[in-house]
């Protein structure tokens, strides 16, 4: 089976690249879903506060969700759901696994990665202890309470203040559970204030910061655990312990692009965000194959989930209509400078580039009225005051094809704080 | 005067909005209040309304009597009094409704006397 | 009150391939496991290594079970279809004043019996092994060294067992044996059996069951060994199994591939008072970052996705306890320590062989010999799995996606013989759950499919027995 655009992922990021790529003149889009509907993890997300930038109202997961699946079926985007995507070959053949159709390839002119991300397992972070039955992740925990009406536990304690522990805290809480702590290793929080204040500050659900689990009990189910605050290299003070009698441990500890489709079709990815290495187009390392989405990169909010991978629409629309375009004039690198982990995307074609480019980037740490700066060469092409910069939040800045270029050869674009210690 | 700092969450900036004000026949006394730290007019609304009448929209799930092992979520249409909050997620207990259900029907009309009504917010055939 | 010729206390390895011996001749067996699955104690928490021989002191059981076992293995895993693979173990040494101790244990290595085993230099050690540390002076290297996976020996064997006929309690923890006229009563569970003979096949507990019986008392220390698990992707890291000669830079702490491409670095060796204590410890997980580093250019501590701990089962006198006790009729299979799962299917024979004297057994005719495992979609062709798909559609339905493991499989593991009960059971059958993100995504659909085949309600599907539940009934 020949197609031209196929998306592997129904989720958020999957049906507005599948949506854009309608609306761009492509036809011929298929979307593949390794679930049983499409929406993705939004349909588990039921708490409110989805879509303010989108819709410019707040709309719940499974609501906003439910927009842009509307959208694609009067655009009559085709979805092959319960498919999953086993593997993907450097020229675009994909294999696929399903009940009702067995394995099967399709041989695809362009692939948009929206495969989305997942969350950090206890493993990651090494906690000692038992093994019990109570210790799940944030979205497990949220799986079970929103889709099938279950309770993970009674009496809970949740490490990692990412924005998933934070809306869990509340679930549980109104659920009727008792949320005892919120522990986060870091001296900030990773999650939304929104989340801060609605669902701990409303309940008086303490978050404990530089703090974190040293210790699990129980044999068989979770009977207590341990925390304890932690230094400026994290490590665990002596003395410092707490122990918290409970059922139940959530982890919400962050969440990794998933990409290993990706990795095994030869997309090259960033050691740092764990996503693929893009250009404005949002194209790959192989021509022809974007991401978008929470697998290029872990967001904030699903609205500019949908931006991004609107845009990775339109270009895939315009690869697909005017085939692999030979890159003409150079390639600039965006630098992280100060404050900056990351940059999405990582090199730019000022030939090639639209009008304007958003490059989002995430910093590393909390700083306060720091000076968002761009520079390209010596010169400074744009500089933005902030109150703060957050790194639960993630930050854009608009770059100019007019400034782009002015860019000589060897010259660097640099994103960067200024004005912070 | 009263002085209350809070966090606004009108979007992900998360200013530190500090509002002075006192009660005149329960109610803001405008003209004496001061609010600082906002960075637009969404920030002094949201700390006038946090001081008067705060508000929360409450979503939880209820159970579907013809499904197995899933529920279905809800929300109040508009936001309720946040005091409100624990009596509108206990109504939500033990109520069932039967797929097929869709966005926007209602399940339990003026929740609790707060005016709002239970909706579902997913479709399920 | 039922009646046997043969009660095996325990279902690990050891207890399991006893069982799976004796399953051959005309004998009514028990087996009574206190855990509610087969492998739930010291067999499903090891290196998993076949080791290869050398490390044994000749002429201890110990020496002897290990190599006679060791080369059992490979046709025992064609037989029984679980997955073994002969990588070779490599035992590193870092000093010259150390090389003495390396021909030393190549000399044992021979007079053991192990195959091909020879030492290696610098320069051949690293060609083998690029991503062993560079301050490695030269190695044993011994080819006939292999990994297996421990769940999959152990569940072959007790599955099999059961297909011949031997009938296993799960949830039936002894607690009292009794000399009767003709042979033992044992109350386990809240059942009575009798029988003539007992094996104790009891791992840590072992000096437990030995002790109710027997005037001369075993002693039986539970000595905890922690492992990090990492991601497939550094699976390869490398392709021996390697070991440090004990010394300088601490003993014990291997880094080896697992037959299914992990990479595994551990255990630590600490003795403990409780015999179910397998937590880890923040001091023990450093302490095998560290020695296994010390092995490898360097170890990427990134990629780990899980630690465990379990525990060996010690004798005092240091060797296998094998053989009829002090009272007639009490044969133990002790202090099964290291290389335990090695020496298992060559100790099962063994003692399966004394019982069948003692009983003057006769040897079935219908003895089921091979088994066949639950098909496996992740490392199936194209054309298999298709064919799969075809006769049963759940096969095309993927539940865990970092193993790739199927409705299908799922199914079929609660469905067999001495089936699935538990998740940690379906986890240890099918890999659903093992991979790099814990069960986080497929957990909540392998507990809903449980609950469907055996049906029972969600709140009482536990992790693994019962006070393990997941979670409530709630709406």
């Amino acid at each position: 089976m020949k197609r031209k655009a196929v998306i592997i992922g129904g989720g958020p990021a999957g049906l507005a690249a599948a949506v854009s790529l309608k609306d761009n003149g492509i036809e011929d889009v298929l979307i593949l879903e390794r679930g049983s509907s499409l929406g993705g993890i939004l349909t588990q997300c039921i708490h409110n506060g989805f879509g303010l930038h989108t819709f410019k109202e707040e709309l719940t997961g499974p609501e906003y969700a439910a927009r842009f699946i509307e959208m694609a079926k009067e655009r009559n985007v085709e979805a092959l759901l319960n498919t999953m995507v086993v593997d993907i070959s450097h020229d675009k053949v994909i294999t696929c696994m399903s009940k009702d159709k067995g394995i099967f390839t399709i041989e695809a002119e362009s692939v948009i990665l929206a495969m989305g991300c997942r969350e950090r397992p206890r493993g990651a972070l090494n906690t000692p202890g038992y093994r019990p039955a109570g210790i799940y992740s944030a979205g497990t925990a949220q799986r079970f309470v929103n889709i099938e009406g279950k309770m993970p536990g009674k009496e809970v304690v949740i490490l990692g203040s990412g924005d998933i522990g934070l809306i869990m805290a509340r679930r549980m809480t109104l659920e009727g559970a008792k949320v005892k702590a919120v522990a986060e290793i870091m001296p900030y929080s990773g999650g939304l204030k929104r989340n801060i204040v609605q669902c701990l500050d409303d309940f008086g659900i303490p978050l404990k910061l530089s703090t974190t689990v040293v210790d699990i009990k129980g044999k068989d189910r979770v009977e207590s655990v341990t925390l304890a605050k932690v230094d400026d290299k994290m490590t665990p003070i002596p003395g410092t312990e707490e122990v918290i009698p409970c059922d139940t441990l959530l982890l919400s500890c962050g969440l990794l692009p998933e990409n290993e489709l990706s990795d095994k079709m030869g997309v090259k990815l960033s050691p740092v965000t764990g996503g693929p290495i893009v250009d404005e187009s949002l194209n790959t390392n192989i021509p022809g194959v974007f991401a978008c989405g929470n697998v290029l990169h872990v967001h904030d909010l699903v609205d500019y989930v949908s931006e991004e991978a609107t845009l990775a629409g339109k270009f895939a629309a315009e690869y697909i209509k005017e085939g692999e375009r030979p890159i003409n004039g150079p390639e600039f690198k965006i630098e992280t400078g100060k404050g900056v982990r990351y940059t999405v995307p990582v090199t730019v074609h000022p030939d090639r580039a639209p009008e304007l480019t958003t490059v989002r980037f995430r910093v590393g740490n909390v700083y306060k009225d720091p000076e968002i700066c761009v520079y390209m060469g010596d010169k400074c092409v744009l500089r933005r005051k902030k109150q703060i910069c957050a790194p639960g939040e993630m930050e854009q800045v608009i770059i100019k094809k007019a400034d782009l270029k002015n860019l000589k050869d060897g010259e660097k674009i640099v994103v960067c704080l200024e004005n912070v210690l | 005067m009263e002085s209350k700092t809070l966090t606004c969450i009108n979007c992900p900036m998360g200013c530190q909005v500090t509002i002075t004000y006192e009660m005149k026949d329960g109610r803001i006394n405008e003209e004496t209040m001061t609010v600082t730290g906002n960075t637009c007019l969404r920030g002094k609304t949201y700390a006038i309304s946090e001081v008067t009448n705060p508000v929360r929209t409450v979503t939880g799930t209820v159970g579907l009597s013809n499904r197995e092992l899933r529920v279905v979520p809800v929300k109040t249409k508009t936001p309720v009094p946040k005091d409100k909050v624990p009596d509108v997620a206990k109504a939500l207990a033990d109520v069932k409704v039967e797929a097929p259900v869709h966005i926007g029907d209602v399940v339990i009309k003026n929740v609790c006397g707060t005016g709002s009504d239970i909706v579902i917010t997913d479709n399920i055939e | 009150m039922d009646r046997y010729d043969v009660l095996i206390i325990g279902a690990g390895v050891t207890g399991s391939s006893i069982a799976r011996e004796l399953s051959r001749y005309d004998l009514k067996i028990a087996v009574l496991e206190k855990a509610s699955d087969v492998c739930e104690g010291t067999s499903k928490a090891n290196s998993g290594i076949v080791h290869a021989g050398f490390d044994a002191k000749p002429g201890t059981k110990k020496a002897l079970f290990n190599v006679k076992g060791s080369l059992m293995m490979e046709e025992l895993s064609k037989e029984l279809d679980f997955p073994y693979k002969r990588n070779g173990s490599l035992v590193l040494c870092f000093s010259k004043e150390d090389e003495p101790k390396l021909d030393e244990l190549l000399k044992r290595g021979e007079q053991n019996g192990v195959k091909d085993i020879r030492i290696l230099s610098h320069d051949e050690v690293k060609e083998l092994e690029p991503n062993v540390s560079d301050e490695v002076v030269s190695a044993l290297y011994a080819p006939t060294g292999a990994i297996v996976c421990p769940f999959g020996l152990t569940i072959a064997m007790a599955e099999n067992a059961a297909v011949n006929g031997a009938e296993f309690f799960l949830d039936h923890e002894v607690t009292d044996i009794q000399k009767a006229e003709e042979g033992f009563l044992v109350k386990a569970g809240g059942d009575n059996f009798i029988s003539k003979l007992i094996i104790n096949a009891a791992g840590v507990c072992a000096d437990m069951i030995h002790n109710m019986v027997c005037e001369d008392k075993i002693s039986i220390v539970a000595r905890k060994g922690e492992y990090c698990l990492y991601d497939k992707k550094v699976g390869n890291t490398v392709s021996c199994t390697v070991f440090k000669l004990p010394g300088a830079y601490g003993k014990g702490v291997l880094v080896t591939p697992t037959v299914h491409g992990n990479l595994l670095v551990g255990p630590t060796a600490t003795d403990v008072p409780d015999k179910e204590d397998v937590s880890t410890t923040a001091e023990g997980l450093s302490k095998v970052a560290e020695d296994g580093g010390a092995s490898l250019v360097s170890l990427p501590a990134r990629s780990v996705i899980t630690s465990f701990a379990g525990l060996r089962a010690h004798a005092d006198q240091g060797d296998f306890i094998i053989g009829e006790s002090s009272v007639p009729g009490f044969f133990d299979a002790a202090g099964i320590e290291s290389p335990g799962l090695s020496a298992a299917p060559a100790i099962g024979v063994y003692v399966a062989g004394l019982i069948k004297d003692r009983l003057s057994a006769k040897e079935k005719d219908n003895f089921i010999k091979t088994r066949k495992g639950i098909p496996n979609m992740a490392l199936a062709t194209v054309k298999e799995r298709q064919e799969l798909i075809k006769e049963n559609p759940l096969y095309g339905r993927v539940v865990c996606r970092c193993e790739l493991v199927t409705e299908g499989e799922i199914v079929d593991s609660i469905k067999r013989p001495l089936g699935a009960t538990t998740l940690d059971g379906i986890k240890r059958r099918t890999r659903a759950g093992m991979g790099r993100c814990q069960s986080g995504f497929c957990s909540p659909i392998a507990v809903s499919i449980l609950a469907r085949e055996l049906g029972v309600p969600l709140k009482d599907i536990t992790k693994h027995g019962k006070g393990s539940e997941f979670v409530d009934d709630h709406k």
